[in-house]
């Protein structure tokens, strides 16, 4: 334990220990490894899920996340580690007897099987009565809205039908724990919304928990209460989605989900002290001049960092604002050199008189364009000290 | 301009009227020569079926197309489980150790010359000082022929994609009913044309079998060849014929088994 005090996922896992209730959780994975070979496809890892819980484990291709999925439901062995389910030790525990179940990104509904053996499958596994087979499918049936489609076979299927298929039977047996891998991405976009807030709703209803891997940042904000960031093997930050856009603890993670302008810079000290004023620290930049930040709840171990700022957050305005208003107390002077015109919003690139290219999306609430910004225009830039999050990592 | 690109050049008419008939026109003389009322093979003296006839009555020839049957059931039958068996091995347990070592030495029959492999079982024979008969043919064709199932079974499972039977195993079965119940199914289809494709070996092979066979146990392949060198009956194309036809009837049927499982795989509806 001591040797990974260092470790993000480590803090991370403690982070996310004290703000669940007390209690045993219903998962905990503890230090958990995977190697192949020498690469190390899950590095010491360690996460709460409680019961009840949408959990989503979002990283970019190659970080691990479906190797974890793998170890819980049981096709790797972890190489260390626990994995308690419920308190019980399931790390070396064979697939088919773990009362967890798994939906796969191929679906992988049985050819020869029709949607109603499909579903029964796993039950007649678990040798229940036909009855309640029968009545259990029907269940199941009715859940995922597939009523008269029982005697199909998947290939007789839409893909959003098959998608359903494949979530009723790893719903079937009501497992402690459904494990979703990619569960909607070989769906069309608007198929994908509407089963995103389904299986939400559904989620709540059965009250189960469940955990879904997916490289979809917004797929984990819909649905999801709680967010777990990969890479390399590691978990970068567990948070809510809110917490994970608004407060990223670190740079990788700050680029990683959604758009984010960055500026490095060193923290103003005046003898020794940092310079506050107001509960604001300065922090000086070569490119953007003196930024005014929020005081950070944390006291900063390090003078050089780097301040973050989501383009939303940036406003724009052909003349500088009043002066004496505090949340324009962030002014930049800079040319318009690229305009995206996206629907709802549009996208500007402001170049600053330094080089520093700064991102700003403004909502478009006009339906006539008389405020948008054109290209080569000057504008002045502004942002609120309370909007910054300052980076050290 | 699309019915112009389909239709058949006259170039194309020949190159295929001359391959089709190297191919069969001698099996077309052999069938139609087995029609021949004459004594002589190759003088043609009007239609008959008595060389169907003669054939029938001649009980040796009969017993030893019943032995040829017997033992490519038997052995096909045989080879199957085993070429099965050994496909599912090298395709699914990716991580064991001599895996390519073992993979590579299952092809080597294949390619082996038949009289090795015959020589080599007479050998074996001989030294384990087992009486030659049925079983030691049927032994040695399973020899021969498990390596052909192999590759058409290991073929269909390494275009099945795991997932199915990690699903069965998340479901609750164990690997060995994992398999029965999801993997068996999928690659029935191939199963069965290693089954047909065995058979047809066994059904053909001469040279192993006249190293393996012993004293009154002849194939109808080492009792046709031993006919014939005695000179030609028209008989022997009667029976040949009857062999050509007991073959194209497994051939229509492998093909027909393929394109309903194929047909299976292409009916899926449009998103």
């Amino acid at each position: 334990m001591s040797k990974d005090t260092g470790n993000p996922a480590r803090a991370a896992d403690s982070n996310a220990e004290s703000r669940s209730a007390p209690g045993m959780p219903l998962l905990r994975i503890d230090a958990v490894v995977k190697k192949f070979g020498q690469f190390r496809a899950v590095d010491a890892l360690s996460l709460d899920i409680q019961a009840g819980e949408f959990f989503a484990l979002l990283g970019p291709s190659g970080c691990g996340k479906t190797t974890l999925l793998r170890m819980l439901a049981g096709f790797e062995t972890p190489d260390e580690g626990r994995i308690l389910l419920g308190g019980e030790d399931i790390a070396q525990i064979s697939p088919h007897q773990r009362p967890v179940n798994m939906m796969f990104q191929s679906y992988a509904l049985f050819p020869h099987l029709s949607v109603r053996d499909n579903i029964a499958f796993g039950l007649k596994r678990a040798k229940l009565p036909s009855s309640e087979i029968g009545a259990r499918v029907k269940e199941m049936v009715t859940l995922v809205k597939l009523d008269g489609l029982e005697k199909r076979k998947p290939d007789q299927l839409s893909g959003g039908q098959r998608q359903r298929v494949a979530l009723a039977r790893s719903l079937a047996r009501r497992p402690k724990l459904l494990l979703l891998d990619e569960p909607l991405a070989a769906l069309d976009k608007k198929l994908r919304e509407s089963t995103q807030l389904e299986l939400m709703e559904l989620q709540r209803r059965l009250g189960l928990t469940f955990i879904i891997v997916t490289h979809d940042q917004q797929e984990a904000m819909t649905m999801a209460a709680r967010i777990g960031v990969m890479d390399a093997g590691r978990l970068e930050q567990v948070a809510s989605p809110r917490d994970l856009y608004e407060a990223p603890r670190s740079r990788w993670i700050a680029e990683f989900v959604g758009d984010i302008n960055l500026i490095e810079g060193k923290l103003d000290t005046i003898e020794g002290s940092h310079a506050t004023i107001a509960r604001r620290l300065a922090i000086v930049t070569e490119q953007a001049g003196t930024i005014h930040i929020a005081k950070p709840s944390h006291p900063l171990s390090r003078t050089s960092v780097c301040v973050a700022i989501r383009p939303e957050k940036i406003k724009l305005s052909r003349r500088a604002p009043v002066s004496d208003d505090v949340r324009a107390i962030n002014r930049l002077e800079g040319v318009v050199a690229d305009v995206g015109y996206l629907g709802g919003v549009t996208g500007y690139k402001i170049e600053l008189d330094s080089g520093l290219i700064l991102r700003s999306s403004l909502a478009n609430t006009a339906r006539l364009d008389s405020d948008a910004y054109g290209l080569g225009q000057r504008v002045v830039a502004w942002f609120s000290p309370e909007d910054c999050v300052v980076l050290e990592q | 301009m699309a019915s112009a690109t389909n239709k058949l050049s006259r170039f194309n008419i020949t190159a295929l009227a001359l391959g089709l008939s190297f191919l069969y026109l001698p099996i077309v003389i052999l069938i139609v020569y087995s029609f021949n009322a004459s004594r002589l093979v190759t003088v043609w003296g009007g239609w008959s079926l008595h060389w169907y006839d003669e054939f029938f009555h001649d009980q040796a020839m009969i017993d030893a197309a019943w032995m040829s049957l017997r033992v490519g059931a038997t052995s096909a039958t045989l080879a199957t489980i085993l070429g099965t068996l050994a496909a599912v091995a090298l395709s699914r347990g990716a991580g064991f150790k001599g895996r390519t070592l073992f993979s590579s030495m299952l092809y080597a029959p294949l390619v082996m010359p038949e009289v090795i492999t015959g020589l080599s079982l007479l050998l074996l024979f001989v030294a384990i000082n087992a009486e030659r008969g049925f079983w030691t043919v049927v032994i040695a064709h399973t020899t021969l022929t498990m390596c052909f199932v192999s590759v058409v079974v290991q073929a269909r499972l390494g275009a099945i994609d795991r997932s199915f039977e990690e699903a069965a195993m998340d479901l609750g079965c164990d690997p060995l009913r994992a398999f029965a119940a999801v993997t068996l199914p999928l690659i029935l289809p191939s199963v069965a044309a290693g089954w047909m494709l065995a058979f047809t070996l066994s059904l053909d092979d001469l040279v192993i079998a006249s190293f393996t066979t012993g004293p009154g146990s002849a194939t109808l392949p080492i009792r046709i060849y031993s006919e014939v060198r005695l000179g030609v009956k028209p008989e022997i194309n009667a029976i040949c014929t009857l062999v050509v036809a007991l073959i194209a009837v497994v051939i229509v049927v492998a093909s027909l088994a393929s394109k309903i499982s194929d047909a299976r795989g292409k009916n899926a509806a449009p998103l």
